[in-house]
């Protein structure tokens, strides 16, 4: 029998630490509905999404209700548009975007192109489409992949993908460019990530699965200052023990989603997503650790250790592990680098470095309005680096602030929150940008 | 078995363990445990019950507990104990 002092453990996990499911994701296979005509496969992708989809939102929430644990987005994720368009994408977006709303799901990704050795067609006109797409949409999620470790870096997409997110915070500048939020650029993307804006039904997924992405950052926490002052193994301990407990209810509750729907379990996404609440930041985790502000000297390793030991306590709790796994550090969606942020703690070549060790990217974070797409593609190209060298995944989500400079303030609203402009390094880089083609994959990529 | 944590707090006053236990043997969920203080006139209790006599859907006893709530004006939260299993058992 369980005893009383686990049931108030986990009690008060959920009421008072802001433990909670981040969120139920379905895959959906989309490679059937490809249709020479626009209009007969947009007809398709809305059919099979609303019938396939359908039992998701109240399967959730009635998850929620019988287990007392908030389940705070129900997403679908299906297969890149741009492997099933031939022809003009956006009927298909306005599809997906109807397709959405109607299952009621928070948000549907993979209106996606991965383009990391080169470009079809179908590529360059889905990338072509994405500002208009994601300014005339609501619940449409983007995310091109535009390098890998086996193929390296496609150098015309990263030049491409700057230009695409200054027109895409141009096109949303009435909402502080809330288009960039839904857009995400890649270096080795995963196909079974849970979370947005990244996410999409690879082509090695099943027709559909069950993805799920748990969060925690507050529960973290509260267990660190359980053992203030005491030398990092016993902190790295901690953080295990405690992601394992919260991972064990993300298995519990994606086991429960799969059996109701009846589609396989795909994978749980051991990650710890904060939102700017306050109780439930990755950067106050830090700063319990020890540190006066996330971006002190000493913040590397502290999300280094958090990153690791988030994974080791939580790969023991769920049979299939996938998706991002590790600690996110959005700007906009963290209250404790909000602050950092404001408080000049933390600029963009710090949060850089914290990339190679966190489980993905530069996310979530404001920059001038003037910045060059030139300086947006070489902040793609050094991330898309960091990745390919590294073997990981890294990512890109800078929103263009129009009409706004460094230290202004931009507000997204929601879990996406609100961040101050961080200053980004002018120097001049068009002529690197400028001459395209492919960054070679390195030695390491040759593993056979 | 399915196990259900039935977790109750508000104002102390009389007969909120009876109140509770009645309704419940009404719906014949078993009482399988209680664990219950007062700290300050503020009460809480855990039961523990197996929800498998009652042949009705989670929501459906759910709703048949609000009148207890409603009469008692107290919290009265139920939620399944796979949740505990799953974060504190291997």
């Amino acid at each position: 029998m369980i005893e009383t002092g686990e049931i108030l453990q986990t009690l008060r996990m959920i009421q008072e630490e802001n433990f909670d499911i981040r969120t139920i994701t379905l895959g959906i296979n989309l490679l059937d509905c490809s249709d020479r005509d626009a209009d007969a496969c947009a007809a398709r992708v809305y059919e099979k999404i609303c019938r396939v989809g359908e039992k998701l939102v109240p399967t959730g929430e009635t998850i929620e209700r019988e287990f007392g644990i908030p389940i705070v987005n129900k997403r679908i994720s299906v297969t890149p548009v741009s492997l099933i368009c031939q022809a003009d994408p956006r009927p298909i977006a306005r599809a997906l975007d109807k397709a959405a709303a109607e299952t009621g799901v928070n948000f549907l990704g993979g209106y996606s192109a991965l383009m990391h050795k080169g470009a079809t067609a179908a590529d360059e006109r889905l990338l072509a489409s994405i500002p208009e797409v994601l300014a005339e949409t609501k619940l449409i999620c983007s995310s091109v992949n535009v390098a890998s470790t086996r193929s390296g870096i496609n150098m015309n997409a990263v030049k491409e993908m700057g230009e695409i997110i200054k027109k895409t915070a141009e096109l949303t500048a009435d909402a502080d460019g809330l288009g960039c939020a839904k857009l995400v650029v890649f270096a080795n993307a995963v196909e079974d990530n849970p979370f947005m804006a990244g996410a999409f039904c690879g082509t090695g997924e099943p027709e559909c699965a069950i993805n799920v992405g748990v969060s925690g950052p507050g529960v973290v926490k509260v267990a660190l200052e359980q053992v203030k002052g005491q030398p990092f193994d016993i902190v790295a301990e901690t953080v295990k023990r405690t992601a394992f407990k919260i991972t064990r209810v993300g298995q519990l509750v994606a086991r429960e989603a799969s059996q109701r729907m009846n589609i396989p379990f795909g994978i749980v996404d051991l990650s710890l997503a904060p939102t700017p609440a306050r109780g439930d930041s990755v950067a106050h985790i830090l700063t319990e650790m020890g540190l006066e502000m996330a971006g002190a000297p000493g913040t590397t390793a502290a999300l280094a250790l958090l990153n690791d030991a988030v994974k080791k306590g939580g790969v023991m709790a769920s049979n299939h592990v996938g998706g991002l796994s590790g600690a996110f550090i959005p700007v906009s969606e963290d209250i404790g680098m909000i602050e950092a942020a404001a408080a000049g703690a933390l600029s963009l070549e710090k949060l850089e470095a914290m990339t190679c060790v966190c489980s993905v990217g530069l996310d979530m974070i404001a920059i001038p309005g003037d910045t060059s797409a030139a300086t947006i593609s070489g902040i793609i190209a050094d991330e898309a680096a960091i990745g390919v060298i590294n073997n990981k995944t890294t990512a890109v989500r800078v929103i263009p602030a129009v009409g706004k400079k460094a230290g202004d303030r931009v507000e997204f609203g929601g879990l996406l929150g609100f961040a101050p402009v961080m200053p980004v390094n002018s120097f001049g880089n068009e002529a690197f940008i400028a001459r395209g083609g492919r960054i070679p994959a390195p030695l390491h990529s040759m593993r056979n | 078995m399915t196990k259900a944590l039935i977790s109750v707090s508000g104002l102390d006053t009389t007969g909120i363990i009876a109140r509770v236990a009645t309704k419940l043997s009404e719906l014949q969920i078993n009482i399988l445990d209680i664990t219950q203080t007062i700290l300050g006139g503020y009460f809480t209790m855990m039961m523990v019950v197996d929800l498998d006599g009652a042949h009705m859907s989670f929501e459906e006893i759910d709703n048949e507990l609000q009148p207890v709530r409603d009469e008692l004006k107290m919290s009265i939260h139920m939620q399944r104990m796979d949740i505990f299993d799953a974060m504190h058992r291997i």
